[in-house]
């Protein structure tokens, strides 16, 4: 354990400050310091995509970021995607489509779309396949998380 | 106004795209320990001693578990007794659980791990089916290294032979596949008063969980309670194994008296959790000119791993269906499961199929090729039928829809102009479309007779929403919408006034696991059983309320009406505010027990399932013959299930199970060192499918009913992957030429049976 640092960053459009220990990951500071627990932890090493958010704009695997890279830094996890009581069209669309099964990649799922398309506002199915493809998911063979970010990226 | 046969919206979808549902690593309880798991290093040893002393020393260590701290039975109660909780005198594969260590922190618990000390004496191993055969192979087990065997002896394959104008014999062997469900299997346990103990966790089986802590603790199944958490996937993996875990976060509960939670690294699950099993396949197959089968003869083998857990049953099922979906008079099969020093194999979607459907539709595609016969006509020559029999003679008397699972499927892929397309591509680019058929027995059959009943317990409130607890569970395949869709119609109400509680076995009796599609035709008859006693109560109350006899009373959308005169009638709340005025009981119980089934062990004969969904799926690829890379285009599926209560459902167990046999066809395969340890225990080694792994597919739903299942259904989810991977290899045969008979069909592998033939 490495002393603890003194940091400044931003979850979910709130601000925090706290003393952490600088070789914390992003998921453990989410998960068990936060208590921000839609964000999922499916392996731990960067290889499943679960852990998925977005780090100043950018999806990231949670688990592979580390405290000491988090000053002034913007994050975005599942919780802070909808807006108060309205859910977010890409959140919809993963209903609407039947998109979800188990759901433990969902919340990584969605995240990493929501990158593809604030980056790609209308990405080909090919773009799409792309932009998911560090989202490891058993259940659905993908087919309909696709339609559901297609769909969303329609109706935005 | 019907809701069965609708693509409603899931139940659970709102909570998991908000990252509101809660699985077991989300829960938390005041006073919690962290479990960590020490697992052997060895793999075939005897423990010379364990030393726990300097991990004891641990700052935050709370208590270490060894087999010695076991008040109760050491073995995990699944099939056959013979897998401990914790390694007692041997480790019988590399990663077998040993101790378990609580600590206040996980860095303390993952400290303590490291220093204890476990002293083996390392013994021979057996790696494969061919040296646990040997003669003098060592003895992994006092009873040897047979776990089980089963046959099937039906008419005389001798003549069956004899009559054959050709016969073709081959080998096949498919590989180890891992789950890779998303969420790691993990348990948390609660002591509760008076001795009692809560496990909270992510499993298949509460009531195998339950006997499982029940038997590590030595407490009576009574103060046992276990309470399903959302489960991120299951396909299997959480049938058999999620019952050690629970036990040794239970055994550690109850000795320290707090909670402890045990949620497994990725790699600790690759370790220590059940896996598809690995099979060498002899197939014999014999056929008249016009592709009637004469005679089939088969010898097979499956690697069990070190302990037998599921594996007698998975063989079971395995042998039932190894003729395949065909008529054929005289059948030998035999089959025997054996044991290596490797991670012990269980239940896997498909349940013991997938290898020999590999095997059965191989031989059915090399025999098409042979007698100069389209592999689809073959297929449609020998189908089964309505008053056909199976391989140990029973007959299938409803609801067999294979013939238009072959006919749809071959029409939507556009077979017949595809074959000659493709069999034009002469470049280094190579597209072939292959086919495969297949069955699948719903629900356990004479394999499990014991387990084969439910119970459902239904509430309706004095806002007339209603209440389910069933004993199967939702692990994502969605259980709880189908079932909810059931309650609905049954009771004539909306669907969103339907909750499926959570699933705790304090709550229903023991309904048997929630394995092989069985969910759906068990729980939902329960359902119907106890909606009925209700609406015979509600009966009496609306015949009172309408001064009409309750015979001619319809329940629908909310209302009751005069079947006559539909104008003449009650809402259904209002139904209920009488039903609560009068005091009448609004809750009941009820109960389904399977149709017979029966299975004679010396003949192989018998009823084994009480009825069986079909499907047909056509494979499109595309090989590349300078690299071996095939890439599947396209998979059109068709399966025959009874009813599909919710079609988008249906679709989604399809393209998910596709995508699983792609990996299961072309990818996924899991390698060991020469000592015998994994060596690819992750998702960077081993690769499951992407989204640009994926095919195009186009799931095709056909609708024999069922009479005696909820609605005509019966039942869905194991059936998509059986199929996959012969259509994918006899497509490749179809563009290559090249006849693969060992899954999975690498690059290398077919590049090097490529380049000889050039």
């Amino acid at each position: 354990m490495s002393d603890l640092i003194n940091l400044n960053f931003t979850v979910n459009g709130e601000k925090k400050h706290i003393k952490l220990d600088p070789s914390m990951t992003l998921l453990e500071i989410l998960r068990n310091i936060l208590k921000l627990t839609g964000t999922k932890e499916g392996c731990g090493k960067g290889e499943c995509g679960s852990c998925t958010v977005l780090l100043n704009g950018k999806a990231v695997n949670a688990c592979l970021v580390i405290a000491s890279q988090l000053e002034e830094a913007e994050i975005i996890t599942i919780e802070g995607l909808g807006k108060g009581e309205e859910i977010h069209p890409i959140q919809k669309a993963f209903i609407e489509e039947g998109a979800v099964q188990c759901g433990f990649c969902i919340p990584g799922m969605i995240m990493s779309a929501k990158a593809l398309l604030d980056e790609n506002p209308h990405p080909s199915e090919e773009e799409i396949k792309w932009g998911i493809s560090g989202n490891l998911c058993r259940c659905t063979g993908y087919s309909k998380i696709v339609s559901a970010i297609e769909k969303a990226a329609k109706e935005r | 106004m019907s809701v069965v046969g609708k693509s409603v919206e899931r139940k659970d979808a709102l909570d998991k795209v908000l990252g509101l549902a809660q699985y077991v690593d989300d829960m938390h309880f005041d006073n919690m320990l962290i479990a960590k798991g020490v697992y052997s290093k060895e793999t075939y040893g005897k423990i010379i001693s364990i030393d726990i002393s300097k991990a004891e020393r641990v700052k935050g260590v709370v208590k270490i578990v060894t087999s010695k701290d076991i008040p109760g039975e050491n073995l995990v109660p699944i099939v056959r007794k013979d897998m401990p909780f914790l390694a007692e005198d041997v480790v019988r594969y590399y990663g077998e659980p040993v101790a378990y260590v609580a600590a206040e922190t996980i860095e303390a618990a993952e400290e303590a791990v490291k220093l204890v000390h476990i002293q083996y004496k390392p013994l021979e191993t057996v790696l494969s089916i061919e040296e646990s055969i040997k003669e003098k192979a060592p003895k992994i087990h006092p009873h040897g290294n047979i776990h089980k065997s089963y046959k099937i002896r039906k008419g005389d394959v001798a003549r069956g032979f004899s009559e054959a104008d050709i016969i073709i014999e081959n080998e096949y062997r498919t590989p180890h596949q891992e789950h890779s469900y998303l969420e790691t299997n993990g348990m948390l346990a609660v002591p509760a008063y008076e001795g009692g103990i809560t496990v909270y966790g992510s499993m298949q089986c509460p009531f195998y969980v339950q006997e499982g802590v029940a038997n590590i603790l030595n407490i009576p199944l009574n103060k046992v309670r276990i309470v399903q958490t959302v489960t991120g996937g299951g396909f299997g993996g959480k049938e058999d194994i999620p019952s050690l875990y629970a036990g040794n976060a239970a055994l550690l509960a109850y000795l320290t008296g707090r909670p402890v939670k045990l949620v497994l690294t990725r790699e600790e699950d690759f370790f220590t959790s059940s896996k598809r099993h690995p099979s060498l396949i002899k197939y014999k197959t014999g056929a008249r000119k016009d592709g009637t089968l004469t005679a089939i003869e088969v010898t097979y083998y499956l690697d069990g791993g070190a302990y037998s857990t599921l594996s007698p049953i998975v063989m079971w099922r395995g042998l039932i269906h190894a003729t395949g979906p065909y008529r054929c008079e005289n059948v030998r099969v035999d089959s025997h499961v054996v044991a290596t020093n490797r991670v012990h194999c269980g239940a896997f979607r498909g349940f013991g199929q997938p290898q020999v459907i590999f095997a059965h539709e191989s031989q059915m595609d090399i025999l098409a090729d042979k007698l100069q016969i389209d592999p689809a006509e073959i297929r449609r020559i020998n189908a089964v039928n309505v008053g056909d029999e199976t391989s140990t003679g029973q007959k299938l008397e409803t609801s067999v829809g294979l013939l238009e699972t072959i006919e749809k499927s071959v029409d939507k892929s556009e077979w017949q102009q595809k074959r000659s397309i493709y069999e034009q591509d002469k470049g280094d680019k190579r597209r072939g479309i292959g086919v495969s058929s297949c069955f699948y027995g719903v629900s356990l059959g004479a394999g499990g007779r014991k387990y084969e009943r439910s119970g459902a317990y239904v509430e309706i409130n004095r806002d007339s929403s209603v209440n389910v607890a069933v004993g199967t569970t939702e692990m994502g395949q969605g259980m709880r919408t189908v079932l909810s869709q059931i309650t609905a119609d049954a009771l004539g109400v909306k669907y969103e006034d339907i909750y499926i509680v959570p699933v705790d076995s304090t709550r229903v009796p023991d309904s048997g696991p929630t394995v092989a599609s069985r969910a759906t035709v068990m729980s939902g008859n329960a359902i119907r059983d106890a909606c009925r006693q209700l609406k015979e109560r509600l009966g009496k109350v609306a015949e009172e309320m309408l001064k009409i006899p309750r015979e001619v009373l319809v329940w629908d959308n909310d209302e009751v009406y005069f079947k006559q005169n539909p104008s003449v009638k009650l809402t259904f709340k209002s139904v209920i505010e009488e039903a609560y005025k009068r005091d009448v009981h609004l809750a009941t119980q009820g109960w389904f027990v399977a149709p017979y089934t029966t299975f004679d062990e010396e003949t192989g004969q018998g009823w084994c399932y009480f009825t069986y969904v079909y499907s047909t799926n056509v494979a499109e690829v595309e090989v590349d013959m300078t690299t071996g890379i095939v890439t599947v285009l396209k998979v059109t599926a068709a399966h025959d299930l009874g009813k599909a209560i919710n079609p988008a459902l249906v679709e989604g167990q399809i393209q998910g199970g596709v995508v699983q046999g792609i990996g299961y066809a072309l990818i996924e395969n899991l390698l060991y060192d020469k000592s015998g340890k994994m060596i690819n225990p992750n998702f960077s080694t081993y690769i499951i499918p992407t989204s640009v792994d994926t095919a195009v597919i186009d799931p095709i739903i056909v609708e024999h009913i069922y009479p005696d299942g909820p609605y005509g259904a019966k039942g869905f989810g194991e059936l998509p992957i059986i199929g996959v991977a012969p259509a994918i290899v006899n497509a490749v045969f179809h563009a290559t030429g090249v006849r693969m008979k060992e899954l999975p069909v690498t690059p290398e592998r077919l590049f090097s049976v490529i380049g000889e033939k050039k």
